[in-house]
């Protein structure tokens, strides 16, 4: 039960809004301690496991070209595209994003996207681009709103799209877990079963990036009428 | 033979240049906490592999320490003004999607067809780190296209790394801190904890009972793990086999694969996520860290209700 500690500094550090990582760092350092290793020990195992995982971090090596045609105009540039199709909108963008971002993932083609390589430069500022087409100039919470549901779209698309994928890491899990229990399945069998997920994240999904357009279309209304009032009385 | 260490390498000499960067920049008040930070980072790179584990354990520790007491500041990169870089896009068009679509592009090949290719009878690439070298190698690529096209200023990659680095601050470390707590928690039988108290204190006497415990089980684990593939042997061997499968009868192929996209919806509401919730909100500049899991929360909510409905209509048989 003494172990539990750890969960209950990872609550209580993410509810008091501590910095997250001082909060992970402690957590991990006395759950060690109270399993009954010596300070040494769990320094160690926790530096081993933070070398070994050094490989999440490669994908921040992007910055470098991201950064370069940022200063070139790739943000602008994503603008003007998406302002020439007349039926874009944020939602619409982004609907889109998902049903390629589930469609790829599901071939198994799951390196077709991330934060750093395409929500960044390319998907948050179509999608920013075609509000800003629609509603002119957005304020920032307005931005921020849009962002949030890129970077979403990307997560929700491949999590229910890549196991449909045969040869993807959680299905090689789910085989290999249920092997050592004496169980053997196909992947196939447990990839067809995703299926019905993923539809379920599609359409749930895609009606929540609709509600999104008429939450922007309304917000803007209410903004232009504001700003119309404040002119008026003045 | 290309190994993940060459990557390593490639990504120690680009944090120790965003930390040289940052000491030599007056503007940013806090330019030696900066540069100890991204110092330290980039030495776990360079020299991780040969370390002791205590030594690197302490460093992450000083890392840690310098990030949170001594709080990032951001200084002030010279860039391109918003005028110029409407110029430089109507210049360039859809040419600047180039550089950019090359890095999943060549992913995607390298990690395909560079498995099988031989060097003097070893193989060019380790395979069992391809995606990522491919990544990274691609990253490569880009930079050098990026660069012999538009032919920026030598330095100018490096200083826009620097800002974006800077922008994301101590997130950039988080996912590996996470990893690390998760082996310290397996180390520590958390997992099996868990699972004892979920079986022994929740009701679980019909199939529903015991499927919506299952599916709630493994998206609450995962919330507090951060990862569904942490979660997903506990809480199977806890409640799905025993329970679902072996006394209800539920189909295992069916229960299982429901149950590791119930941890998913999980994976969707938590911050211990936090390569694919937190460093995206710090890329993306954005001020509540907690602004994508929010986006995430309906969706993963209604998605689990869906998985438990999915698995309770379709695990058992109709007699």
């Amino acid at each position: 039960m003494l172990s539990l500690i750890g969960i209950l500094i990872v609550v209580a550090g993410f509810a008091l809004r501590l910095n997250p990582l001082l909060v992970v760092t402690v957590a991990g350092i006395s759950t060690g301690l109270v399993s009954g290793r010596g300070p040494v020990e769990v320094v160690g195992l926790f530096g081993k496991a933070f070398i070994e995982s050094r490989y999440v971090a490669i994908v921040w090596l992007v910055l470098p070209v991201i950064g370069m045609l940022e200063r070139a105009g790739l943000k602008e540039r994503a603008h003007e595209t998406i302002g020439r199709i007349q039926a874009a909108t944020a939602g619409r963008v982004l609907l889109a994003y998902l049903a390629i971002r589930q469609a790829t993932a599901a071939m198994g083609l799951v390196s077709l996207g991330g934060h750093a390589q395409m929500v960044r430069p390319l998907v948050a500022p179509m999608a920013e681009g075609a509000a800003e087409h629609s509603f002119g100039t957005l304020d920032d919470e307005t931005r921020a709103t849009i962002r949030a549901n890129a970077a979403a779209v990307d997560n929700i698309g491949v999590f229910f799209g890549e196991d449909i994928f045969i040869a993807i890491g959680s299905i090689l899990l789910i085989k290999g877990f249920l092997e050592q229990n004496g169980i053997v399945v196909e992947p196939a069998q447990l990839a067809r079963w995703a299926i019905p997920t993923a539809v379920c994240a599609f359409v749930v999904h895609g009606v929540r990036l609709m509600m999104l357009d008429r939450k922007l279309t309304r917000t803007s209304a209410l903004a232009r009428a504001a700003t119309s009032d404040s002119s008026a009385n003045s | 033979m290309i190994k993940l260490e060459f990557i390593y390498v490639l990504m120690g000499l680009m944090l120790a240049g965003v930390a040289i960067i940052n000491v030599r920049d007056a503007s940013n008040p806090r330019r030696y906490v900066n540069a100890a930070f991204w110092g330290i980072y980039a030495l776990t790179f360079l020299a991780g592999s040969y370390l002791p584990d205590v030594v690197n354990g302490s460093l992450v520790i000083v890392m840690v320490l310098v990030a949170s007491i001594g709080k990032l500041g951001q200084g002030f990169t010279p860039t391109t003004t918003h005028e110029e870089r409407v110029a430089s896009a109507k210049r360039w068009g859809n040419k600047l999607y180039i550089p950019v679509l090359l890095v999943p592009l060549c992913t995607l090949l390298g990690s395909m067809y560079l498995k099988g290719v031989m060097l003097n009878g070893a193989p060019l690439i380790e395979p069992k780190q391809i995606t990522v070298i491919a990544l990274g190698i691609s990253t490569l690529i880009a930079l050098i296209v990026g660069v012999l096209m538009l032919r920026p200023p030598v330095l100018a990659p490096l200083f826009e790394s620097r800002r974006l680095m800077d922008s994301v601050g101590w997130a950039a470390v988080l996912p590996q801190s996470l990893a690390a707590l998760g082996a310290v928690f397996a180390a520590a039988g958390v997992g099996q904890v868990i699972a004892r108290l979920a079986s022994d204190y929740l009701p679980l006497g019909t199939p529903l009972a015991a499927v919506a415990a299952y599916g709630v089980g493994m998206a609450l684990f995962t919330i507090i793990m951060g990862n569904a593939f942490a979660a997903f042997p506990v809480m199977t061997a806890g409640i799905g086999l025993p329970l679902v499968v072996n006394q209800f009868g539920g189909d295992v192929v069916i229960v299982a694969a429901v149950g590791m996209l119930s941890g998913f919806c999980g994976t969707l509401m938590t911050p211990m996520a936090a390569n694919f919730n937190i460093v995206p909100a710090a890329l993306l500049e954005l001020k509540d860290k907690y602004a994508v899991i929010k986006v995430q929360i309906p969706t993963g909510l209604i998605l689990l209700l869906a998985n438990i409905t999915i698995m309770y209509l379709f695990a058992f048989k109709r007699t």
